[in-house]
């Protein structure tokens, strides 16, 4: 019996051990990375098309190429946004990830810190063709400055204001909205009759910090001081924050209903005549999957104060885009830099940002008249000209959820029709600033 | 056959038995047999308990004493001590993190009171409504389990769009159909979303509540009804001198059971509301998943996650020493 009972503890003991080994503890990962696994890639796209099936279709042909040139097999997820960024938590606490991945750029600093992603350094980037073959402003979303970058750009986008053409020229509207002002002035033009003048996501965080920050660009705010350290309640932080609520709660040219919404169904309303502006990124392939046609929308650089886009307080777009990062403990380190050779090589660039809509942030990929359309000029002229990156530092992802709820409540209030005013704009950023990790 | 087999068998039992020094052999297998046995066949299920439920456990008590952020959170294993820092973080009411986590468990403890007391209620009725046979009681009984069969995703999430200010079913019907309100809620954001989560909360959990109500009826004794009914007993008399009694040790579990499923609901917020709830909805466990992975505080939310596990333990224990002592009472 007692025989029995030292067997069984010692199986509970051993089953504990190994579970715990197998745990890790997050040390045995030792960071080197290696080539253990030379044949085979995991490879973690984000969905950047209108659905998963479009991504795979996208996709697939390009990495059955690669493993033509190399002989190395991509095993393809691709992963929706929604759940990106905690698989890429999970992957890096466990160890147990892809080889090659794809992250929000706005995430660049935040993963950097985790130290879970490869370091680009000269020689990383050398074995690519070097950093000269990128673009500036997709490059400023990379990592902290003074650091090697934690990724690579793979899809550049800008925001760009589209407009529905019937509905201007019904309310007599003949172009669009350079300013703010005019913007307010053409919105409440069109918001009548069910209406409305310009959509919102009110419950995508992410969506409203990336208005947000433009609107604080604009009136010479930063989120965080030089040094790194948060600086929500700054005059022009709540400026800006007020005006973009005041859209909804004063201008009355966003609809109440945009509050609740987080899956893109503002582009839907403007799909459906519903709403005569939207501010998005790249919206042409959607708008066609949702029935629009593509005579049927204009595209113009989203306003600015004065009118002018530019630097400075002209900044009318953050630098979005895709960027394509390698976990640096992958088995597979050689094929993992080959295939972010192949995927920002020229002609790879030309084929991926055509299919979806978006701008190459590889120089030479630009010239390609696919990206001097209609849908694309304007996001290409808004990346090279008045486009500011996200603050790269490692509290970002942080930042986005705070301030973004924070923006969320506060249009919430709007929708509820209770006063939203300086003092109740400057509170809920106090408190999102107070939610930020101490340092 | 048989008979030359066994008597094949009990010889070499006789000579084993005869041979000196094996005496102890075969009573001590069958001692073995009789007690170790069952623990050996409980060993796989309790080396998986340990795995799936212990392991975690103890990783995360040991997380909480740590100084879990983005930058260490990769080498977890090697992140510095920090004591009792991430408790003191999060009891100190005083502090952001302190006073919104108090927010949330009152928010939580007023949306388990009514959501578990509501779907006792509304599953003991149905489950005494369909007690007596009547045309058409199958088809309400599948009917009622159906939320209970649902995956929680595509139920919830048609929650959500039925909520919606817009196009939503619920304004259609409150505002548009019955003229019930001035204008179309928002019950997606703002104050309603409470009611919005505690109707989801109800229709999900109350047909488990029916289920098992339903179940404990099924042992009252009909002679019980019968003698009470002799008797002049009315229906009210009925089910309060005799269903309920009789129902108190299904219902001691029954409510144990809700209690702990709503308190630590998270499908349920975070299908409807995203990773930001709207204050007057923010329950304990959206806010423990905020704090941990939206904004990258792994310690503080790791201790948060103990706190509310201490809650449950006392509780729980409470609950069942208070009840046990009632039930022995009333066994007397």
């Amino acid at each position: 019996m007692r025989r029995i009972r030292a067997a069984a503890i010692g199986a509970v003991t051993l089953s504990l051990a190994l579970a715990a080994s197998a745990c890790g503890g997050g040390s045995s990962t030792d960071g080197g990375g290696s080539n253990d696994s030379p044949k085979t890639l995991t490879y973690w796209a984000s969905n950047q098309g209108a659905s998963i099936t479009v991504d795979k279709k996208v996709l697939k042909p390009e990495l059955d190429k690669f493993e033509k040139q190399t002989g190395i097999r991509v095993k393809l997820e691709v992963i929706p946004w929604s759940e990106l960024l905690n698989r890429i938590l999970t992957a890096t606490t466990s160890g147990q990830g892809p080889d090659v991945l794809n992250i929000g750029n706005t995430w660049s600093a935040s993963l950097q810190a985790s130290g879970a992603l490869l370091p680009w350094d000269t020689k990383n980037f050398g074995s690519i063709g070097g950093k000269d073959r990128f673009v500036d402003s997709a490059l400023g979303s990379t990592g902290a400055q003074g650091e090697d970058p934690a990724a690579v750009p793979l899809y550049s986008m800008a925001y760009a204001l589209y407009y529905n053409k019937k509905m201007f020229a019904d309310a007599g509207i003949s172009k669009p909205p350079a300013t703010w002002d005019e913007l307010v002035a053409d919105g409440k033009k069109l918001s009548k009759d069910g209406k409305w003048g310009l959509g919102a996501e009110g419950a995508n965080l992410s969506e409203n910090i990336h208005q947000v920050f433009v609107f604080a660009k604009q009136h010479g705010a930063d989120f965080f001081t030089a040094d790194g350290k948060p600086d929500f309640t700054s005059e022009g932080a709540v400026t800006a924050i007020k005006q973009y609520v005041d859209l909804m709660a004063k201008d009355k040219i966003i609809a109440p209903g945009n509050a609740e919404y987080a899956q893109n169904q503002s582009l839907s309303d403007f799909a459906k005549g519903k709403t005569a502006m939207v501010l998005w990124q790249t919206a042409s392939a959607t708008l066609a999957s949702l029935g629009m046609k593509d005579d049927e929308w204009g595209v113009a650089p989203a306003p600015v104060r004065s009118g002018t886009p530019g630097s400075g307080t002209s900044v009318n777009s953050m630098v979005a885009g895709i960027n394509l990062a390698v976990f640096k403990n992958t088995d597979n380190h050689d094929g993992a830099l080959k295939f972010v050779k192949f995927m920002t090589s020229d002609a790879e660039q030309k084929i991926l940002n055509k299919a979806y809509g978006s701008i190459p942030p590889v120089k030479a990929a630009q010239s390609d008249p696919a990206f001097n359309t209609k849908a694309t000029a304007a996001l290409r002229e808004t990346l090279a000209k008045s486009a500011a990156a996200l603050p790269q530092v490692a509290d970002e992802s942080q930042f986005e959820t705070s301030v973004g709820t924070a923006v969320k409540e506060l249009l919430a209030d709007a929708a509820g029709g209770r006063p939203v005013t300086t003092e109740s704009v400057k509170a809920k950023l106090e408190k999102a600033q107070q939610q930020m990790p101490a340092k | 056959m048989t008979t030359t087999t066994a008597t094949a068998e009990a010889d070499r039992r006789t000579v084993s038995g005869s041979t000196p020094g094996a005496a102890r052999g075969p009573r001590r297998t069958g001692r073995i047999r009789r007690i170790g046995l069952p623990y050996l066949l409980l060993l796989p299920a309790l080396v998986l308990e340990l795995l799936v439920h212990l392991v975690p456990m103890v990783i995360g008590i040991l997380m909480s004493f740590k100084a879990l952020t983005r930058f260490s959170i990769r080498e977890w294993g090697a992140a510095p001590w920090s004591g009792l820092d991430n408790y003191k973080v999060s009891v100190d009411i005083n502090a952001p993190a302190g006073e919104a986590l108090l927010h949330s468990f009152w928010v939580t403890c007023g949306f388990t009171v009514l959501s578990v007391g509501l779907c006792w209620l509304l599953g003991t009725a149905a489950a005494i409504f369909l007690q007596d046979t009547f045309r058409g009681r199958g088809l309400l009984r599948t009917l009622f389990l159906v939320p209970y069969a649902l995956p929680v995703y595509t139920a919830v999430i048609t929650w959500a769009f039925m909520f919606q200010h817009d196009n939503g079913l619920v304004n259609h019907v409150l505002h548009d159909q019955l003229g019930l309100t001035d204008k179309p809620s928002f019950w997606l954001i703002g104050d309603n979303s409470f009611i919005a989560l505690l109707t989801v909360s109800v229709w999900k959990g109350w047909p488990f509540a029916f289920l098992v109500v339903m179940a404990g009826l099924q042992n009252i004794p009909k002679e019980l009804y019968e003698a009470a009914a002799l008797d002049g007993a009315g229906m009210w008399q009925q089910i309060r001198r005799i269903t309920l009694p009789s129902l108190r040790p299904v219902n001691q579990v029954l409510v144990l059971v809700l209690f702990l499923w709503t308190f630590n609901d998270f499908n349920t917020p975070y299908v409807l509301f995203g990773k930001a709830a709207p204050e007057a909805a923010d329950l304990i466990s959206i806010h423990v998943y905020q704090t941990t992975f939206a904004t990258w505080n792994f310690g503080t939310g790791s201790a948060m996650s103990v706190l509310l596990l201490l809650f449950l333990l006392v509780v729980t224990g409470l609950y069942l020493l208070l009840t046990s002592r009632r039930r022995k009472t009333a066994d007397v």
